[in-house]
């Protein structure tokens, strides 16, 4: 697998860490339920899917990786941080 | 030396004068089963077996029959050999593959004692007994039997070749290549497809699993623009090799094709060379193409007929490629038995050469009529051959047709079923290929890869001017995707026929048809897997391993999808095929694994003192990839726990010097450092004075406790964090995630030192004179109160001094830029010593923190909460940090949860074991009576007697009561006290000084 790291250009798989769903951090106020489901409680899509990778062997960059978990296409790759580039957000 | 030359057996010589690409000035000697054979350089073991009238090369793998050469490329099925012995040894090679060298050393395999005489070609005479699924059906009972007795027979009774046991031998190598266009296949289609890219200024990789370029046009007679082929293939290659924006990787077979234009491909680099010397014996490529067109040609197939397994039934294709590419007659009389014409062609090329055609059996009616300009041979139309004779070679073949039915002396007969095209790596994504009636084969499902296109026969184009016109269209398509514009390709005259075939599969009869020769697999097995509920082709292939194994059915699983076809009633297509995986082609896992061997790449992470302690015979440990001292022994010290005992009491008494350079470091800085800092640790940071350190605890955000270390203030905007060794990377990882994903809006920056820094533990009472002997100026104990740092000098060298310990002990800790660690080490260590101290290593390390109660990676497990370590006090509750929300929930601190205490023995306790379960006193040990664990154990010079930590359910409220500690793989049942986990100077004077 490929993937166009924003800052570093197309890199190898191996290259980066995934660390699962690209879910927001509820408010620190939110109910119950909000912390529960982001801590345990994830789809298991079969197509389009969103996740947080760090490019940990580059600029360890938190990226959000849009990919196809049956294709295994990689739609899209931007830093997690939405605008700036890792380190300095 | 003598026996070198010896004449083929049966006399005559088989070499064909003025055929064969052979460099006959260049002979070369090998050994196959002990006996030195010649051939010449140029040549493959198989066509060098040929040549020397061999024709017996192996035993099948299940009922040991004798086999020949089938192919000549490499799916052949039967010709697996053994190269060389000991740990140079590699079985189950391909002798079709393999080039000969001086002194190749080639050896069959699955026979005993020899392969003329293998006494367990027994098993053929059982084989109504060894039909499919035999071994599921017979070796059920007794249950155990299996695992101890059956398959270990099997197991030795069939199979392939053997490793030797020994290390492999030899350098392996992988690299990595990346292309615009990768062109898989070097003959007409691939070449003309190089070209074009090439010549558009692409990066192109031309990869070819032969050694030299040409392909299929190496083993036919062909022309190409007027001239014979191998002109043309050699002005190409020419070109090509002129341009440096063309790599051309000979020997090379790309084995699998992954996602996004990713590529494996294995390189035999240097498995041809008597001495390889630093030459890679293979190459493991992964190469990254923008586009890739294949043009792996086709692979020719058999005619399922009784006895069409014996040697001397070989396909009609590799007996011209032995003729033209190697110069070697596959026989002396050669019948054909074709159902194309293919069977002309190969009567033809073998009369040219004058070898005796003893007759072409077309399987077509009309076929005479078409051909009658063709040669002067024996043709039988619309007859098929049903039965053959002959022990180890073929003798004679029996035909059959409209008012016919006779015997024929042959020794050899060529049969062609007709050509599949080369397809698996198209389907590698997962794509299924179409059947095509016209040419009764399967093909590539247009776009079954992205970015790939298929070209020349791979794609069913067969002949050679549609290969190289496909070969150069496709790679312009290719090119155009890419943005890049290819010139028009100027196509060559040459052979524009189009094979008639008319599908022939099996001819029926009595006695065994066989498809998949590799794994002994016959028409019957097929009838029987379809009778018994396996007709689906995924299944057909597990109930009869049809297809399995080193070549993957390469020449007969179409053969089988037809017959199970018919069997089970349906067509062609709807039967469909197999899914096709990664590799296509063997790949040694030496290659795969090349620089994984030993320690191989593996990183190691050095302290600057490691050389000192080295020198100090220190035995070491690795954590996070960092070596680290455990002990320094001493003369006379024969047991670590000596070496151990001793260095604690030198600390507790004198002064230790202890290497902690692969802490953990990380910077942080920034206008939102303090603020950032407190959102990721769950005490206050933010009020830490520059000057001062604080215990830092983080959690995870389900609220346990991802790591603990000290952090300092080094200025307004800049901390310096410690982490344990061993979870400095996912903390670094940690605090990026929280910085850039969870706190985008913060100016900070997040810098790991861990490298730039080398850091000395100085402890004990006397550690004050051996810091102030180091430092250009003295200190006083007033100057540095517990838990500060300060700058100081050391001859000349920025020095932070922090007051800081984890030994419990009266000490400092002194950080120089890592280029001075080493001196730092012995210059430390020197002065130590005058004062009756010494170095020492994690265990007396961990001892001392044991002694003290301090938390480790044994207890921060990451299955404990602060409050079960007895930090519930430091989460702060006026400000939101990570993990806050998750370690209020309930269940993360109610009770009954297990909490941290420390264990005193009761009685004469002598061992106590980390991992050891604890029982209230009196409880049976039974699972459910479980209480907790030890966590850390250790003998304590100090106090003279074992002490422990652990996790008691309740523990905290629990001091005073008697626990039984139990081990029973060490044999260790200890009864201890409950007590508060401190153990030793529980008030803190030694370290506050």
């Amino acid at each position: 697998m490929r993937i166009t790291c924003p800052f570093c250009g197309e890199r190898d798989l191996r290259e980066f860490t995934c660390r699962g769903a690209a879910v927001e951090r509820p408010a620190p106020g939110a109910g119950e339920a909000a912390w529960d489901a982001y801590l345990h409680l994830r789809d298991n899509p079969a197509g389009p899917s969103r996740e947080y990778w760090q490019h940990t062997g580059g600029c360890r960059a938190w990226l959000v990786v849009s990919r196809d978990t049956l294709s295994h296409a990689v739609a899209g790759c931007r830093p997690a941080s939405g605008h700036r580039r890792g380190g300095r957000p | 030396m003598s026996a070198c030359f010896r004449a083929p057996a049966g006399g005559a010589p088989v070499r064909v004068a003025g055929k064969g690409l052979v460099e006959r000035s260049r002979p070369l000697r090998f050994r196959f089963d002990g006996r030195w054979l010649s051939g010449f350089a140029g040549d493959t073991a198989a066509s060098a077996l040929l040549a020397n009238g061999i024709r017996l090369v192996g035993r099948s793998f299940k009922y040991h029959r004798p086999r020949g050469l089938f192919a000549a490329g490499p799916e052949e099925p039967n010709a697996l050999l053994t190269v060389g012995r000991g740990g140079a040894q590699t079985p189950n090679v391909r002798a079709t593959v393999q080039e000969i060298y001086e002194g190749l050393d080639l050896r069959s395999q699955n026979r005993w004692p020899s392969l003329k005489h293998d006494l367990l070609a027994f098993n053929d005479l059982l084989a109504p007994f060894l039909a499919a699924g035999f071994y599921y059906k017979t070796f059920m009972w007794p249950r155990g039997f299996w695992e101890r007795l059956y398959e270990p027979l099997i197991r030795r009774a069939a199979g392939l070749g053997r490793l030797s046991g020994a290390p492999a031998e030899g350098v392996y190598d992988t690299a990595w290549a990346h292309c615009d266009l990768l062109v898989i296949g070097a003959g007409a289609a691939g070449l003309a497809a190089a070209l074009t890219a090439a010549r558009a200024g692409a990066d192109v990789i031309l990869a070819d699993e032969n050694p030299r370029l040409g392909g299929r046009l190496l083993d036919e007679e062909e022309e190409i623009g007027g001239a014979p082929a191998l002109e043309w293939v050699r002005a190409v290659e020419a070109e090509l090799s002129a341009l440096a924006n063309v790599r051309i990787l000979r020997r090379t077979t790309v084995t699998g094709a992954f996602d996004q234009g990713v590529f494996a491909a294995l390189e035999r680099s240097g498995l041809h060379l008597a001495e390889p010397g630093g030459v890679p014996l293979e190459c493991f490529w992964r190469i990254v193409a923008r586009g890739a067109v294949l043009c792996a040609g086709a692979l020719e197939r058999s005619v399922a007929f009784a006895g069409n397994d014996r040697p001397g039934v070989m396909l009609a294709g590799a007996v011209r490629a032995y003729l033209h590419r190697y110069g070697v007659a596959a026989g002396r009389r050669v019948a054909i038995f074709a159902n194309s014409d293919d069977g002309w062609r190969t009567a033809r090329d073998l009369q040219a050469a004058g070898i005796e055609v003893a007759a072409l059996i077309d399987s077509r009616a009309d076929s005479a009529d078409r051909h009658r300009a063709g040669g002067d041979f024996p043709v039988f139309a619309g007859a098929v051959v049903c039965e053959t004779r002959g022990r180890h070679a073929l003798r004679r073949i029996r035909l059959r047709g409209p008012g016919l039915d006779r015997w024929l002396e042959a020794d050899t007969l060529a049969v062609s079923g007709g050509w599949n095209p080369a397809l698996d790596l198209s389907c590698h994504a997962g794509a299924h290929p179409l059947w095509n009636e016209r040419i009764a084969a399967f093909v590539p499902c247009p776009g079954a890869l992205e970015g790939m296109e298929v070209a020349g026969a791979a794609a069913g184009i067969f002949s050679t001017r549609g290969a190289l016109k496909s070969g150069a269209y496709r790679a312009k398509l290719a090119l155009e995707r890419l943005g890049m514009k290819a010139p028009s390709f100027r196509l060559p005259d040459a052979d524009d026929t189009r094979p008639s075939v008319v599908p022939l599969w099996h001819v029926p009869g009595p006695g065994r048809a066989w498809l998949d020769l590799q794994n002994d697999v016959t028409v019957k097995d097929l009838g029987l897997a379809a009778r018994e509920g396996y007709g689906a082709v995924e299944h057909m292939k597990r109930y009869t391993t049809q297809g399995m194994a080193p070549d993957q059915g390469k020449s007969s699983n179409v053969t089988a999808i037809a017959v199970l076809a018919r069997v089970s009633g349906r067509g062609i297509a709807e039967t469909g095929t197999t899914t096709f995986r990664p590799p296509c082609s063997p790949v040694s896992i030496a290659a795969m694994g090349a620089h994984g061997r030993g320690r191989g790449f593996a990183p190691e992470r050095f302290s600057p003192a490691h050389g000192a302690a080295q020198e100090r015979g220190a035995p070491m440990a690795e954590a996070g990839l960092w070596f680290r001292p455990l002990y320094f022994p001493r003369p006379g010290e024969t047991a670590w726990r000596q070496s151990c005992d001793r260095e604690v009491t030198m600390v507790r008494t004198r002064v230790g010097i202890c290497d902690l350079s692969p802490l953990g470091k990380i910077e942080v800085f920034g206008r939102d450092a303090a603020r950032f800092l407190d959102f990721v640790h769950a005490n206050r940071m933010s009020g830490l004075k520059v000057g001062r350190l604080r215990y830092g605890l983080m959690l995870r955000e389900d609220g346990f406790v991802l790591d603990d270390g000290i952090c300092a203030r080094l200025g307004r905007d800049r901390f310096l964090l410690t982490t344990t060794t061993a979870g400095a990377e996912q903390v670094l990882a940690h605090l990026e995630f929280a910085a850039q994903v969870l706190c985008p809006e913060q100016d900070l920056r997040i810098l790991p030192v861990t490298e730039q820094w080398a850091q000395l533990a100085i402890a004990g009472p006397h550690a004050l004179a051996v810091v102030n002997s180091l430092l250009d100026r003295r200190i006083e104990p007033a100057e540095i109160p517990f838990m500060t740092w300060r700058r100081v000098a050391l001859g000349g060298v920025p020095t932070r001094l922090f007051r800081v310990s984890f030994s419990g002990e009266f000490g400092f800790e002194l950080a120089v830029p890592a280029r001075y660690g080493d001196s730092l080490f012995r210059l430390a260590l020197a002065q130590a010593e005058t004062l009756g101290g010494g170095a020492f290593g994690m265990e007396a390390l961990n001892v001392m923190r044991i002694e003290k109660g301090f938390p480790a990676h044994a207890e921060i497990n990451g299955r404990t909460t602060a409050d079960d370590l007895g930090l519930g006090h430091m989460l702060a509750a006026d400000k939101e940090f990570i993990g806050r929300r998750m370690a209020c929930r309930e269940g993360l601190s109610e009770s009954g949860r297990a909490q941290l205490v420390g264990l005193r023995p009761v009685g004469a306790v002598r061992t106590l074991s980390a991992g050891a379960g604890l029982f209230a006193d009196g409880d049976a040990p039974r699972h459910e009576a479980l209480q907790g664990h030890v966590t850390s154990a250790a003998y304590s010079p100090t106090l003279g007697h074992v002490i422990g930590l652990a996790l008691l359910r309740n523990g905290r409220a629990r001091h005073g009561e008697t626990v039984r500690a139990l081990d029973r793989l060490r044999g260790i049942d200890a009864r201890c006290e409950v007590v508060a986990p401190v153990f030793f100077d529980p008030a803190g004077r030694r370290m506050r000084g």
